[in-house]
């Protein structure tokens, strides 16, 4: 390969133009993803120092830090950033937004105009929030319960609420341009089945955000005209009904976590694939189970009010169709295991994230049934169990998922190469920070210590003792995140030059520069083979995968 | 190199209204028309909260929801109803003779259609005034609504007004009504996005912007204008017509 990897491309999407403008009225999806990269990095920041106050404040059994409505405020405010401003937009705004359209063949996404205005929206949507914060803060929770939300709390409940509101279309119109441009864009010989398992995972996920986002907007809707105007729609006073805000929350939140978690699975069955250099397991089983987790993830949210006022009967269907959703995710655990059995795994840092996903999705995922069986359920809701179960899932799975994708396609989107030791040995860390912080969580929450709340029974030693440990694995994960922080900062400026393919794989975003010019491919590539289709070793150096003289024309 | 940036050019003959990321006019109309498909979705989704919310209670409370339902003017409602059914066709039209390159019967296809939707408003408009004169306007800061238990302790209302039967409650009365209100509230901002973009649309058909090769934009609004009357065409029933016969007249 040395005869490419002398000198990059004279000019990409980085150096097509120059100056601040240039970025912020840009419609390359591959510099709207950076845009994005960064904004969401800010938020994730932010959440972190709520999450490491919350972390101190619970060391010691008494309030000694902070108030308990101080508290409130904090747990709030974490929940809400995390979620609504990292976790949903973190890999398909970022990952998603610089991979759909390059993995697929085409020039960009269908409507470039409308991807800008997503950026414009979550930023929007994200200074509101901030505002809101820095005015007074929130103390409902993430979950906005009413009547609490919108009759007795006075804090900053409209501000936020609107925040959330404008951030949501952000997703919706994502959502649109993914489904549009898989549909209508791919390059000639892309066929569905010859797509990407990222591919598929964010084509179920836009199912969910344009199913989905459109409820929330519509229940946080109704919940400003509630605290507005009193017209009694959730206020039981008036005749309304608070377990309406619940079901209306939960069925797009439910789903919701799915658009989290799914584009991480879709990361990860790359990262599978390609570092053990064969064929995925079952790759039809693969991108099915996206869509029916997908269909499947509207059918559960009761699950969330097994313990507010719904029938047994309700219960035990919710409870039946939550066991039913695992099925989905166990069938890509079990495809991608079938996948590793017997191959040649290189195990890179992006390797290292993807296998550790697969250990903290499974424990996630198997704490989910303790949950959705009713009986277990009255005992372990709104406990620290559930804190862990949803922690393991989702900061696991996606933050996980997101720094395997990150690291994996580093060379390709700033054209430089990480340092890998730093890589695996931050891999390392932020698995080891993660199990430490949450697994003592379960412990804890069976054995009763309730969520959010800030004090505990001095009597009870062990909670303490459990409590630090997750403090001190806290720290740790903090840690092992500001590790690749670093390095990967550093390495804009003196990491070595990527190849275009520097991992050598057959996936046509490897089958351009690094970085990529900006429409993407020099000619629009014409797809002959399956994906993940590794060539026998002896030819894999001369067979290209394209009708092309040459492999790299660019460098010619 | 400079061959190959070459190819990404689009040919000398293309379509000025190509898009440069598109490969050709097909594949840019089919990407805007399942664009507006998808976006149609999730307002359905949309407005499909509205709907749970108007079913769970009008199941919870039939007889106030009838009631207040006969409050309503069903003449204005019906004409209503016929005023978008004909927009709807006009708009059809319009779409009709853009594809046949009749730039004349599109400017009118859309001017009328245009001028029915604003009639729309305006009926929906004198509705929405009534209501506010009979007090019926729900919400706690309305000044003078008959539903502010603040303003009602003043004896300002009449609550024969409601010729309230037995068990119905006044609040269950004004549940009804902000869901009318909501629902119609969303229902005519949609309208009135739409006359600003059928404004646009005139404009460029005005300027022969159009052609039997190019006419994506004509055609998803189309889409758009539809739905919207699609939507009335459910709200008319389920706020207006559902349960009059209860009362007797
Ligand atoms: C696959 C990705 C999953 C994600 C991202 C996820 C995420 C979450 C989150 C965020 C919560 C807490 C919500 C809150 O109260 O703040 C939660 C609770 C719950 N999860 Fe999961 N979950 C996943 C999978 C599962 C599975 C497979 C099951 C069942 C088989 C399950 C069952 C439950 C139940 C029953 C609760 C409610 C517990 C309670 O509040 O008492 N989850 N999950
Ligand atoms: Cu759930």
């Amino acid at each position: 390969m040395e005869e490419f990897t002398i000198q990059p491309p004279r000019t990409n999407y980085l150096n097509a133009e120059y100056g601040i403008k240039s970025w912020l009225l840009t419609k390359d999806h591959k510099r709207i993803g950076i845009l994005y990269m960064g904004a969401i990095s800010f938020f994730f920041l932010i959440g972190s120092l709520y999450a490491m106050a919350i972390r101190l404040e619970l060391l010691t059994p008494q309030g000694d830090l902070t108030q308990s409505s101080t508290y409130n405020k904090m747990f709030t405010q974490h929940g809400i950033i995390m979620v609504f401003f990292f976790l949903i937009p973190s890999i398909p705004a970022t990952l998603g937004n610089f991979l759909v359209p390059m993995m697929i063949g085409a020039k960009d996404l269908a409507f470039p105009r409308i991807n800008l205005l997503s950026w414009y929206i979550y930023m929007l949507g994200g200074i509101i929030t901030i505002y809101a914060l820095l005015a007074g803060g929130v103390d409902t929770g993430w979950t906005f319960y009413t009547p609490y939300s919108t009759t007795f709390s006075n804090s900053y409940v409209l501000a936020t609420g609107l925040g959330i509101f404008i951030n949501g279309f952000s997703s919706i119109l994502t959502g649109l341009n993914f489904i549009v441009t898989i549909h209508t864009m791919r390059a000639p010989g892309m066929t569905w089945y010859r797509l990407p398992l990222f591919i598929w995972s964010h084509y179920a996920t836009s199912l969910i955000m344009i199913l989905g986002t459109p409820v929330i907007a519509i229940t946080v809707l109704l919940l400003a005209f509630e605290r507005l105007a009193k017209i009694g729609i959730f206020d039981p006073a008036l005749g309304g009904d608070p377990v309406l805000f619940q079901h209306l929350f939960w069925f797009y939140s439910h789903p919701a976590v799915y658009i989290m978690v799914l584009p991480g699975m879709g990361v990860v069955s790359e990262l599978i694939a390609n570092f053990s250099r064969k064929n995925i397991f079952g790759y039809k089983f693969v991108a099915f189970s996206s869509l029916a987790i997908a269909v499947f993830g509207f059918l559960v949210w009761g699950h969330h009010l097994f313990v507010a006022s719904q029938s047994v009967y309700a219960g035990m269907i919710f409870s039946f169709l939550s066991f039913a959703v695992a099925i989905p995710s166990a069938i890509k655990v079990f495809n991608w295991t079938a996948t590793l059995y017997k191959a040649s795994i290189s195990y890179d840092t992006p390797m290292l994230y993807a296998l550790g996903f697969i250990g903290l999705f499974t424990i996630g995922g198997m704490t989910g049934l303790f949950l959705a069986a009713l009986a277990t359920d009255v005992h372990l809701s709104d406990t620290y169990f559930v804190i862990a179960h949803f922690h393991y899932i989702m900061v696991g799975g996606t933050l996980l998922a997101y720094l395997g994708g990150l690291h994996y396609w580093w060379p390709k989107v700033s054209g430089r190469m990480y340092p890998e030791g730093w890589g695996r040995f931050s891999a390392l860390v932020v698995f080891i920070g993660f199990n430490l912080t949450f697994s003592p969580q379960f412990v804890l929450g069976y054995m009763g210590m309730p969520r959010r709340y800030h004090t505990y029974p001095v009597e009870e030693v062990s909670w303490q003792v459990l409590h630090v440990l997750s403090t001190a694995g806290a720290s740790i994960l903090g840690i092992g995140l500001l590790i690749p922080l670093i390095y990967l900062a550093w390495s804009l400026r003196y990491g070595r030059l990527a190849e275009a393919n520097p991992w050598q794989l057959p996936g046509l975003e490897w089958q351009t520069a690094s970085p990529p010019p900006t429409e993407n491919f020099i000619e629009t590539p014409i797809v002959r083979e399956e994906a993940y289709e590794f060539a026998p070793p002896e030819t894999k150096e001369v067979v290209g995968k394209f009708e092309r003289e040459k492999p790299f024309p660019f460098y010619g | 190199m400079a061959e190959g940036l070459a190819t990404t050019e689009h040919e000398p003959h293309a379509h000025p209204a190509l898009q440069h990321h598109f490969e050709n006019m097909e594949q840019q109309r089919e990407a805007g028309t399942l664009g507006m498909w998808v976006f149609l979705v999730t307002e359905i989704m949309f407005f499909g909260g509205m709907f749970l919310a108007y079913t769970l209670y009008r199941y919870k409370y039939p007889d106030a929801f009838a009631v207040a339902s006969n409050h309503l003017d069903w003449k204005l409602g019906g004409v209503n109803t016929l005023v978008l059914i004909v927009s709807s066709f006009t708009m059809a039209m319009a779409v009709f003779s853009t594809q046949i390159g009749k730039r004349r019967n599109t400017i009118i296809f859309l001017v009328l259609t245009l001028v029915l939707g604003l009639a729309f408003l305006g009926i929906k408009a004198v509705e929405w005034n009534t209501k506010y004169h009979d007090h019926l306007i729900p919400g706690q800061l309305i000044p003078g609504n008959p539903f502010n238990p603040a303003v009602a302790q003043h004896g300002d209302t009449d609550p024969h007004k409601f010729h309230l039967p037995e068990g119905v409650s006044v609040r269950h009365v004004e549940m009804f009504y902000w869901i009318y209100f909501i629902m119609t509230g969303m229902h005519a901002l949609h309208m009135i996005i739409g006359a600003g973009i059928l404004i646009v649309i005139l404009i460029m058909a005005w300027r022969g912007k159009f052609s039997p090769e190019y006419h994506a934009p004509v055609e998803i609004f189309g889409l758009y204008w539809h739905f919207v009357d699609i939507i009335w065409i459910f709200l008319f029933p389920l706020l207006y017509l559902l349960g009059r016969h209860l009362e007797g007249h």
